[in-house]
Protein backbone atom coordinates (compact mmCIF):
# COMPACT_ATOMS: atom_id res chain seq x y z
CA UNK A 1 0.00 0.00 0.00
CA UNK A 2 1.47 3.39 -1.06
CA UNK A 3 1.37 6.07 1.00
CA UNK A 4 -0.29 8.37 -0.88
CA UNK A 5 -0.09 12.13 -0.12
CA UNK A 6 -3.47 13.67 0.36
CA UNK A 7 -4.08 16.76 -2.12
CA UNK A 8 -4.13 20.08 0.12
CA UNK A 9 -4.16 22.70 -1.79
CA UNK A 10 -7.07 25.06 -1.55
CA UNK A 11 -10.58 24.47 -3.79
CA UNK A 12 -10.94 27.11 -6.38
CA UNK A 13 -12.55 30.32 -5.37
CA UNK A 14 -13.61 32.85 -7.17
CA UNK A 15 -11.61 36.62 -7.19
CA UNK A 16 -13.73 38.88 -4.51
CA UNK A 17 -15.46 41.91 -6.27
CA UNK A 18 -13.23 44.83 -5.05
CA UNK A 19 -16.90 46.81 -4.40
CA UNK A 20 -17.38 44.12 -2.25
CA UNK A 21 -13.72 44.19 -0.48
CA UNK A 22 -13.74 47.41 0.32
CA UNK A 23 -17.07 49.04 0.21
CA UNK A 24 -19.03 49.57 3.47
CA UNK A 25 -19.84 45.90 5.18
CA UNK A 26 -23.88 44.82 4.90
CA UNK A 27 -24.15 44.87 8.83
CA UNK A 28 -23.71 47.97 9.63
CA UNK A 29 -26.27 48.51 12.52
CA UNK A 30 -26.33 50.80 15.75
CA UNK A 31 -28.15 52.11 18.38
CA UNK A 32 -27.63 54.59 21.23
CA UNK A 33 -29.58 55.33 24.02
CA UNK A 34 -28.99 58.86 25.72
CA UNK A 35 -30.55 62.38 26.55
CA UNK A 36 -32.61 61.22 29.36
CA UNK A 37 -34.82 63.46 29.87
CA UNK A 38 -37.33 63.78 33.25
CA UNK A 39 -40.67 64.52 32.33
CA UNK A 40 -43.98 65.27 34.36
CA UNK A 41 -44.40 66.72 37.98
CA UNK A 42 -44.58 65.27 41.47
CA UNK A 43 -45.91 61.58 41.89
CA UNK A 44 -46.17 61.42 37.87
CA UNK A 45 -42.41 61.88 37.01
CA UNK A 46 -41.01 59.62 34.69
CA UNK A 47 -38.05 59.63 32.64
CA UNK A 48 -37.63 58.71 28.69
CA UNK A 49 -34.91 58.06 26.80
CA UNK A 50 -33.76 58.88 23.44
CA UNK A 51 -33.05 55.72 21.31
CA UNK A 52 -31.34 56.39 18.03
CA UNK A 53 -30.67 53.91 15.03
CA UNK A 54 -28.72 54.12 12.09
CA UNK A 55 -27.87 51.19 9.84
CA UNK A 56 -28.42 50.04 6.87
CA UNK A 57 -30.11 46.72 6.78
CA UNK A 58 -32.96 46.71 4.64
CA UNK A 59 -35.11 44.63 7.15
CA UNK A 60 -35.43 48.29 8.88
CA UNK A 61 -37.79 50.42 6.95
CA UNK A 62 -36.22 53.75 8.02
CA UNK A 63 -32.07 53.55 7.63
CA UNK A 64 -31.80 56.82 10.47
CA UNK A 65 -34.67 57.21 13.01
CA UNK A 66 -34.83 58.69 17.03
CA UNK A 67 -37.71 58.31 19.16
CA UNK A 68 -38.25 58.52 22.69
CA UNK A 69 -38.80 55.68 24.74
CA UNK A 70 -39.31 55.11 28.76
CA UNK A 71 -38.26 51.92 30.91
CA UNK A 72 -42.29 50.99 30.68
CA UNK A 73 -41.73 50.88 26.80
CA UNK A 74 -38.67 48.39 26.77
CA UNK A 75 -40.20 46.10 29.71
CA UNK A 76 -43.08 45.93 26.75
CA UNK A 77 -40.79 45.04 23.96
CA UNK A 78 -39.03 42.53 26.18
CA UNK A 79 -42.37 40.66 26.83
CA UNK A 80 -43.34 40.89 23.58
CA UNK A 81 -40.59 38.88 22.27
CA UNK A 82 -40.22 36.53 24.92
CA UNK A 83 -44.32 35.70 23.65
CA UNK A 84 -43.94 35.94 19.38
CA UNK A 85 -40.64 35.13 18.99
CA UNK A 86 -37.91 31.87 20.01
CA UNK A 87 -35.69 33.96 20.96
CA UNK A 88 -34.13 33.66 24.05
CA UNK A 89 -34.44 37.80 25.02
CA UNK A 90 -31.52 39.41 27.30
CA UNK A 91 -32.34 40.91 30.89
CA UNK A 92 -33.35 44.30 31.00
CA UNK A 93 -31.55 46.50 33.60
CA UNK A 94 -33.46 45.91 37.16
CA UNK A 95 -36.77 47.52 38.14
CA UNK A 96 -35.17 49.43 40.73
CA UNK A 97 -38.81 49.16 43.05
CA UNK A 98 -36.56 49.84 46.26
CA UNK A 99 -35.93 53.09 44.89
CA UNK A 100 -39.46 54.01 44.44
CA UNK A 101 -40.14 53.74 48.14
CA UNK A 102 -40.61 57.08 50.48
CA UNK A 103 -37.80 58.47 52.77
CA UNK A 104 -34.48 57.89 51.05
CA UNK A 105 -31.80 60.00 50.88
CA UNK A 106 -30.96 60.43 47.45
CA UNK A 107 -33.14 61.09 44.66
CA UNK A 108 -34.58 57.96 44.01
CA UNK A 109 -34.95 56.68 40.36
CA UNK A 110 -34.34 60.02 40.08
CA UNK A 111 -30.85 60.04 40.85
CA UNK A 112 -28.40 60.56 38.17
CA UNK A 113 -26.13 57.83 38.64
CA UNK A 114 -29.29 55.66 38.59
CA UNK A 115 -30.53 57.25 35.18
CA UNK A 116 -27.04 56.81 33.70
CA UNK A 117 -26.60 53.15 35.13
CA UNK A 118 -29.73 52.58 33.43
CA UNK A 119 -29.39 53.96 30.27
CA UNK A 120 -26.24 51.83 29.55
CA UNK A 121 -27.90 48.77 30.71
CA UNK A 122 -31.21 49.66 28.24
CA UNK A 123 -28.61 50.49 25.28
CA UNK A 124 -26.97 46.84 25.92
CA UNK A 125 -30.05 45.63 25.68
CA UNK A 126 -31.41 47.00 22.48
CA UNK A 127 -27.78 46.68 20.62
CA UNK A 128 -27.99 42.58 21.82
CA UNK A 129 -31.61 42.10 20.81
CA UNK A 130 -31.87 44.24 17.60
CA UNK A 131 -28.91 41.99 16.61
CA UNK A 132 -30.59 38.40 16.45
CA UNK A 133 -31.98 37.74 12.85
CA UNK A 134 -35.23 36.07 14.53
CA UNK A 135 -36.30 39.32 16.20
CA UNK A 136 -35.33 41.33 12.88
CA UNK A 137 -39.00 39.73 11.94
CA UNK A 138 -40.94 41.09 14.77
CA UNK A 139 -43.06 43.66 14.22
CA UNK A 140 -43.06 45.21 17.56
CA UNK A 141 -38.94 45.59 17.26
CA UNK A 142 -39.73 47.72 14.44
CA UNK A 143 -42.70 49.61 16.14
CA UNK A 144 -40.72 49.95 19.24
CA UNK A 145 -37.42 51.58 17.56
CA UNK A 146 -39.20 53.55 14.59
CA UNK A 147 -42.80 55.09 14.96
CA UNK A 148 -43.25 57.72 16.90
CA UNK A 149 -45.56 56.45 19.45
CA UNK A 150 -46.06 52.36 21.07
CA UNK A 151 -49.22 50.99 20.15
CA UNK A 152 -49.78 48.30 22.72
CA UNK A 153 -52.71 47.38 21.32
CA UNK A 154 -51.10 46.34 17.68
CA UNK A 155 -51.55 43.07 16.59
CA UNK A 156 -48.40 40.94 16.51
CA UNK A 157 -47.25 39.81 13.28
CA UNK A 158 -43.93 38.90 11.44
CA UNK A 159 -41.96 41.34 9.24
CA UNK A 160 -40.14 40.17 5.70
CA UNK A 161 -38.10 42.35 3.53
CA UNK A 162 -39.20 46.08 4.06
CA UNK B 1 -5.94 -17.39 41.51
CA UNK B 2 -6.33 -20.13 43.86
CA UNK B 3 -6.37 -18.94 47.12
CA UNK B 4 -7.89 -22.06 49.01
CA UNK B 5 -6.02 -24.62 47.25
CA UNK B 6 -3.73 -26.50 49.21
CA UNK B 7 -2.73 -28.59 46.48
CA UNK B 8 -0.90 -27.70 43.49
CA UNK B 9 -1.65 -25.16 41.13
CA UNK B 10 -0.24 -23.70 37.80
CA UNK B 11 0.25 -20.15 35.78
CA UNK B 12 -1.08 -20.20 32.21
CA UNK B 13 0.02 -18.14 29.72
CA UNK B 14 -0.62 -17.63 26.02
CA UNK B 15 2.01 -16.50 23.29
CA UNK B 16 1.39 -16.05 19.46
CA UNK B 17 4.00 -18.04 17.28
CA UNK B 18 4.56 -14.71 15.38
CA UNK B 19 4.87 -12.47 18.47
CA UNK B 20 8.75 -11.16 17.08
CA UNK B 21 7.25 -10.17 13.74
CA UNK B 22 3.90 -9.50 14.23
CA UNK B 23 2.87 -5.50 14.34
CA UNK B 24 1.60 -4.13 17.53
CA UNK B 25 -0.62 -1.31 17.75
CA UNK B 26 -2.23 1.31 20.29
CA UNK B 27 -5.93 0.85 21.19
CA UNK B 28 -7.56 2.83 23.87
CA UNK B 29 -9.04 0.76 27.21
CA UNK B 30 -11.90 1.44 28.93
CA UNK B 31 -10.55 3.69 31.07
CA UNK B 32 -9.08 5.72 28.95
CA UNK B 33 -5.39 4.88 28.61
CA UNK B 34 -3.42 3.53 25.26
CA UNK B 35 -1.85 -0.07 25.60
CA UNK B 36 -0.50 -2.19 22.85
CA UNK B 37 -1.81 -5.14 21.08
CA UNK B 38 -1.28 -7.46 18.52
CA UNK B 39 -2.76 -6.39 15.50
CA UNK B 40 -4.67 -9.09 13.07
CA UNK B 41 -6.78 -8.87 9.77
CA UNK B 42 -9.89 -10.70 9.22
CA UNK B 43 -9.30 -14.20 7.85
CA UNK B 44 -5.90 -14.35 9.74
CA UNK B 45 -4.81 -17.48 11.30
CA UNK B 46 -4.36 -17.15 15.18
CA UNK B 47 -1.71 -19.81 16.06
CA UNK B 48 0.42 -19.98 19.35
CA UNK B 49 1.26 -22.01 22.00
CA UNK B 50 -0.06 -22.58 25.87
CA UNK B 51 2.53 -22.74 28.57
CA UNK B 52 1.19 -24.28 31.62
CA UNK B 53 3.89 -23.72 34.54
CA UNK B 54 3.55 -25.72 37.87
CA UNK B 55 4.34 -23.61 40.88
CA UNK B 56 5.00 -26.83 42.79
CA UNK B 57 7.18 -28.63 40.39
CA UNK B 58 6.43 -32.27 41.68
CA UNK B 59 3.40 -32.27 42.52
CA UNK B 60 0.11 -32.83 39.92
CA UNK B 61 -2.26 -30.85 39.00
CA UNK B 62 -5.99 -32.40 38.25
CA UNK B 63 -7.78 -30.99 36.07
CA UNK B 64 -11.05 -31.83 34.21
CA UNK B 65 -9.84 -30.85 30.57
CA UNK B 66 -7.47 -27.88 29.69
CA UNK B 67 -9.23 -25.33 26.52
CA UNK B 68 -8.40 -22.33 24.26
CA UNK B 69 -11.07 -20.30 23.01
CA UNK B 70 -11.10 -17.45 20.12
CA UNK B 71 -13.71 -15.07 20.85
CA UNK B 72 -15.07 -11.89 19.70
CA UNK B 73 -17.72 -9.97 21.26
CA UNK B 74 -19.66 -6.93 21.60
CA UNK B 75 -20.12 -5.54 25.89
CA UNK B 76 -22.57 -3.01 26.47
CA UNK B 77 -21.84 -1.20 29.57
CA UNK B 78 -25.28 -0.71 31.12
CA UNK B 79 -25.77 -4.28 30.68
CA UNK B 80 -22.33 -5.91 31.61
CA UNK B 81 -24.07 -9.64 32.57
CA UNK B 82 -24.81 -10.10 28.30
CA UNK B 83 -21.96 -10.55 26.44
CA UNK B 84 -22.72 -10.99 22.83
CA UNK B 85 -20.71 -13.25 21.41
CA UNK B 86 -20.15 -13.38 16.93
CA UNK B 87 -17.26 -15.30 17.09
CA UNK B 88 -16.16 -18.11 19.55
CA UNK B 89 -14.24 -20.65 18.70
CA UNK B 90 -12.80 -23.49 21.11
CA UNK B 91 -10.21 -26.04 20.93
CA UNK B 92 -9.23 -28.72 23.59
CA UNK B 93 -5.90 -28.74 24.48
CA UNK B 94 -6.17 -32.07 26.76
CA UNK B 95 -8.75 -34.34 28.02
CA UNK B 96 -9.48 -34.16 31.59
CA UNK B 97 -6.34 -35.94 33.88
CA UNK B 98 -3.01 -34.70 34.99
CA UNK B 99 -0.37 -32.81 34.54
CA UNK B 100 2.93 -33.84 36.33
CA UNK B 101 4.99 -31.54 35.21
CA UNK B 102 5.50 -28.14 32.92
CA UNK B 103 3.89 -28.25 29.87
CA UNK B 104 3.08 -26.32 26.12
CA UNK B 105 0.40 -26.85 24.64
CA UNK B 106 0.21 -25.99 20.82
CA UNK B 107 -3.30 -24.32 19.34
CA UNK B 108 -4.09 -23.01 15.77
CA UNK B 109 -7.31 -21.20 14.90
CA UNK B 110 -7.01 -21.21 11.13
CA UNK B 111 -8.44 -17.96 8.48
CA UNK B 112 -10.46 -16.86 11.56
CA UNK B 113 -13.07 -14.72 10.54
CA UNK B 114 -12.91 -11.28 12.45
CA UNK B 115 -15.83 -9.35 10.79
CA UNK B 116 -15.66 -6.04 12.84
CA UNK B 117 -13.60 -3.62 13.81
CA UNK B 118 -12.15 -3.36 17.58
CA UNK B 119 -13.73 -0.45 19.11
CA UNK B 120 -13.63 0.71 22.71
CA UNK B 121 -16.20 4.07 23.10
CA UNK B 122 -18.57 5.99 26.06
CA UNK B 123 -21.03 3.32 26.21
CA UNK B 124 -20.01 -0.34 24.47
CA UNK B 125 -16.87 -2.30 23.58
CA UNK B 126 -16.26 -4.57 20.77
CA UNK B 127 -13.22 -6.84 21.39
CA UNK B 128 -11.50 -10.00 20.46
CA UNK B 129 -9.24 -11.92 22.62
CA UNK B 130 -7.87 -15.70 22.99
CA UNK B 131 -8.81 -17.13 26.59
CA UNK B 132 -6.97 -20.58 28.03
CA UNK B 133 -8.76 -22.32 30.53
CA UNK B 134 -7.57 -25.12 32.63
CA UNK B 135 -10.45 -26.57 34.16
CA UNK B 136 -11.13 -27.43 38.19
CA UNK B 137 -13.82 -28.45 40.20
CA UNK B 138 -13.78 -25.48 42.38
CA UNK B 139 -11.83 -22.35 39.96
CA UNK B 140 -10.78 -22.47 36.94
CA UNK B 141 -7.07 -20.83 36.04
CA UNK B 142 -7.41 -18.58 32.85
CA UNK B 143 -5.53 -16.33 30.70
CA UNK B 144 -6.94 -13.91 28.41
CA UNK B 145 -4.55 -12.17 25.89
CA UNK B 146 -6.84 -9.49 24.12
CA UNK B 147 -5.79 -8.45 20.39
CA UNK B 148 -6.84 -5.74 18.08
CA UNK B 149 -8.68 -6.20 14.79
CA UNK B 150 -8.85 -3.72 12.21
CA UNK B 151 -11.17 -3.84 9.21
CA UNK B 152 -9.80 -2.90 5.52
CA UNK B 153 -12.05 -1.35 2.45
CA UNK B 154 -11.21 -0.24 -0.63
CA UNK B 155 -10.45 3.24 -1.57
CA UNK B 156 -14.04 4.21 -3.16
CA UNK B 157 -14.45 4.59 -6.72
CA UNK B 158 -16.83 7.51 -6.25
CA UNK B 159 -16.18 9.71 -3.74
CA UNK B 160 -17.91 13.70 -4.22
CA UNK B 161 -17.54 16.57 -3.02
CA UNK B 162 -20.22 17.64 -0.90
CA UNK B 163 -21.81 21.76 -1.87
CA UNK B 164 -24.51 23.16 -0.41
CA UNK B 165 -26.44 26.91 0.30
CA UNK B 166 -27.48 27.70 4.11
CA UNK B 167 -28.10 30.32 5.70
CA UNK B 168 -31.24 32.87 7.06
CA UNK B 169 -33.16 34.99 4.45
CA UNK B 170 -32.36 37.84 3.88
CA UNK B 171 -29.51 37.92 6.67
CA UNK B 172 -26.55 35.59 6.19
CA UNK B 173 -25.81 32.96 2.85
CA UNK B 174 -23.19 30.79 2.49
CA UNK B 175 -22.15 27.88 0.26
CA UNK B 176 -19.62 25.52 2.17
CA UNK B 177 -18.05 22.90 -0.04
CA UNK B 178 -15.95 19.78 1.01
CA UNK B 179 -13.66 17.92 -1.04
CA UNK B 180 -14.65 14.81 -0.57
CA UNK B 181 -17.79 12.96 1.41
CA UNK B 182 -15.87 9.71 2.20
CA UNK B 183 -12.32 10.35 3.93
CA UNK B 184 -9.84 7.80 5.77
CA UNK B 185 -8.33 8.11 9.07
CA UNK B 186 -4.90 10.36 7.92
CA UNK B 187 -6.62 12.06 5.65
CA UNK B 188 -7.08 15.89 5.32
CA UNK B 189 -10.21 17.77 4.90
CA UNK B 190 -10.21 20.23 2.34
CA UNK B 191 -12.84 23.42 1.97
CA UNK B 192 -14.16 26.31 1.89
CA UNK B 193 -16.76 28.64 3.19
CA UNK B 194 -17.86 31.70 0.50
CA UNK B 195 -19.78 34.85 1.80
CA UNK B 196 -22.94 35.17 -0.57
CA UNK B 197 -24.33 37.49 2.29
CA UNK B 198 -23.26 39.13 5.47
CA UNK B 199 -25.68 40.62 7.20
CA UNK B 200 -24.95 39.84 10.59
CA UNK B 201 -21.48 40.76 12.61
CA UNK B 202 -19.55 37.62 12.74
CA UNK B 203 -16.82 37.11 15.41
CA UNK B 204 -15.70 34.05 14.28
CA UNK B 205 -16.33 30.71 12.30
CA UNK B 206 -15.13 27.13 13.47
CA UNK B 207 -15.92 23.64 12.57
CA UNK B 208 -16.54 21.03 15.05
CA UNK B 209 -16.05 16.90 14.37
CA UNK B 210 -18.65 15.48 16.72
CA UNK B 211 -18.75 11.55 17.25
CA UNK B 212 -21.56 10.25 17.92
CA UNK B 213 -22.10 6.26 19.49
CA UNK B 214 -25.42 5.07 19.12
CA UNK B 215 -26.14 2.02 21.33
CA UNK B 216 -29.64 -0.24 21.49
CA UNK B 217 -32.37 -1.02 19.70
CA UNK B 218 -35.94 0.22 19.09
CA UNK B 219 -37.17 1.92 22.25
CA UNK B 220 -33.81 2.04 24.36
CA UNK B 221 -31.64 3.55 21.37
CA UNK B 222 -28.93 5.73 23.17
CA UNK B 223 -26.93 8.53 21.42
CA UNK B 224 -23.74 9.71 23.54
CA UNK B 225 -22.64 12.78 21.40
CA UNK B 226 -18.59 14.05 21.85
CA UNK B 227 -17.15 16.60 20.54
CA UNK B 228 -14.12 15.56 19.50
CA UNK B 229 -12.79 18.37 18.10
CA UNK B 230 -12.97 22.30 18.00
CA UNK B 231 -10.62 23.69 14.90
CA UNK B 232 -11.18 27.62 14.14
CA UNK B 233 -11.03 28.53 10.62
CA UNK B 234 -11.39 32.14 11.11
CA UNK B 235 -11.00 35.30 13.00
CA UNK B 236 -12.91 38.32 12.06
CA UNK B 237 -15.55 39.75 10.29
CA UNK B 238 -16.22 38.35 6.58
CA UNK B 239 -18.02 40.32 4.37
CA UNK B 240 -19.76 39.17 0.76
CA UNK B 241 -17.87 37.58 -1.74
CA UNK B 242 -15.19 36.33 0.77
CA UNK B 243 -14.31 32.73 1.03
CA UNK B 244 -12.63 31.34 3.68
CA UNK B 245 -10.48 28.06 2.90
CA UNK B 246 -10.62 24.66 5.33
CA UNK B 247 -7.74 22.74 5.74
CA UNK B 248 -8.24 19.92 8.81
CA UNK B 249 -5.50 17.32 9.45
CA UNK B 250 -7.82 14.19 11.20
CA UNK B 251 -4.32 12.41 11.56
CA UNK B 252 -3.97 14.34 15.09
CA UNK B 253 -7.52 13.31 15.96
CA UNK B 254 -8.66 10.30 18.04
CA UNK B 255 -10.47 8.77 15.43
CA UNK B 256 -12.18 5.28 14.74
CA UNK B 257 -14.07 4.31 11.13
CA UNK B 258 -17.55 4.55 10.98
CA UNK B 259 -19.42 2.01 12.25
CA UNK B 260 -23.24 1.36 10.92
CA UNK B 261 -25.34 -1.00 13.02
CA UNK B 262 -22.16 -3.65 14.12
CA UNK B 263 -24.19 -6.99 14.60
CA UNK B 264 -27.10 -4.97 15.01
CA UNK B 265 -26.06 -3.81 18.72
CA UNK B 266 -23.96 0.15 17.88
CA UNK B 267 -23.40 2.69 15.20
CA UNK B 268 -20.48 5.07 15.57
CA UNK B 269 -21.08 7.96 13.39
CA UNK B 270 -19.01 11.23 12.69
CA UNK B 271 -20.48 14.47 11.79
CA UNK B 272 -18.87 17.89 10.74
CA UNK B 273 -20.73 21.10 12.48
CA UNK B 274 -20.22 24.32 11.18
CA UNK B 275 -20.75 27.14 13.90
CA UNK B 276 -20.66 31.53 13.33
CA UNK B 277 -20.47 33.18 15.97
CA UNK B 278 -21.22 36.76 15.90
CA UNK B 279 -20.27 39.79 18.46
CA UNK B 280 -23.27 38.77 20.98
CA UNK B 281 -21.37 35.47 21.09
CA UNK B 282 -24.82 33.74 19.18
CA UNK B 283 -24.05 30.50 17.61
CA UNK B 284 -25.20 29.97 14.36
CA UNK B 285 -24.85 26.67 12.92
CA UNK B 286 -25.64 23.90 9.83
CA UNK B 287 -28.18 22.09 11.76
CA UNK B 288 -27.82 18.32 12.29
CA UNK B 289 -30.68 15.95 12.00
CA UNK B 290 -30.56 13.71 14.95
CA UNK B 291 -32.07 10.06 13.85
CA UNK B 292 -34.51 11.79 11.59
CA UNK B 293 -35.96 14.18 14.20
CA UNK B 294 -35.35 18.38 12.99
CA UNK B 295 -34.33 18.58 16.56
CA UNK B 296 -31.83 22.18 17.62
CA UNK B 297 -29.28 21.84 19.08
CA UNK B 298 -30.30 22.94 23.04
CA UNK B 299 -28.48 26.01 23.41
CA UNK B 300 -29.71 29.15 24.47
CA UNK B 301 -28.16 31.43 21.81
CA UNK B 302 -28.32 29.32 18.79
CA UNK B 303 -29.80 30.23 15.77
CA UNK B 304 -29.85 27.04 12.73
CA UNK B 305 -29.08 27.51 9.15
CA UNK B 306 -31.46 26.17 6.96
CA UNK B 307 -30.31 24.70 3.66
CA UNK B 308 -31.28 26.72 0.73
CA UNK B 309 -30.08 24.96 -2.54
CA UNK B 310 -28.13 21.60 -3.06
CA UNK B 311 -25.82 21.09 -5.57
CA UNK B 312 -23.91 18.11 -5.27
CA UNK B 313 -25.51 16.18 -2.51
CA UNK B 314 -28.69 14.28 -1.36
CA UNK B 315 -28.72 14.07 1.82
CA UNK B 316 -28.68 17.08 4.96
CA UNK B 317 -25.65 16.01 6.92
CA UNK B 318 -22.36 16.16 6.32
CA UNK B 319 -21.53 12.41 6.68
CA UNK B 320 -18.07 11.29 6.99
CA UNK B 321 -17.45 7.70 6.29
CA UNK B 322 -14.02 6.51 7.84
CA UNK B 323 -11.88 3.99 6.05
CA UNK B 324 -8.78 2.51 7.95
CA UNK B 325 -6.52 1.78 4.86
CA UNK B 326 -7.06 2.27 1.25
CA UNK B 327 -6.48 -1.22 -0.58
CA UNK B 328 -8.09 -4.63 0.24
CA UNK B 329 -5.93 -7.40 1.15
CA UNK B 330 -6.43 -10.82 -0.20
CA UNK B 331 -5.96 -13.15 2.63
CA UNK B 332 -5.18 -17.04 0.83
Amino acid sequence: MADAIADTRRLYTKPQNLNDAYGPPSNFLEIDVSNPETVGVGRGRYTTYEVRLKTNLPIFKLKESSVRRRYSDFEWLRAELERESKVVVPPLPGKALFRQLPFRGDDGIFDDSFIEERRQGLEQFLNKVAGHPLAQNERCLHMFLQDEIVDKNYTPSKIRQA
Amino acid sequence: MSFFSFGQSAEIDVVLNDAETRKKVEHKTEDGKKDKYFLFYDGETVSGKVNVTLKNPGKRLEHHGIKIEFVGQIELYYDRGNHHEFVSLVKDLARPGEITQSQTFDFEFTHVEKPYESYTGQNVKLRYFLRATVIRRLNDINKELDIVVHTLSTYPELNSSIKMEVGIEDCLHIEFEYNKSKYHLKDVIVGKIYFLLVRIKIKHMEIDIIKRETTGTGPSVYHENDTIAKYEIMDGAPVRGESIPIRLFLAGYDLTPTMRDINKKFSVRYYLNLVLIDEEERRYFKQQVWGGKNKSISEPNAVTLSHFRTTNITWHDVLFFFINIYYKKSVI
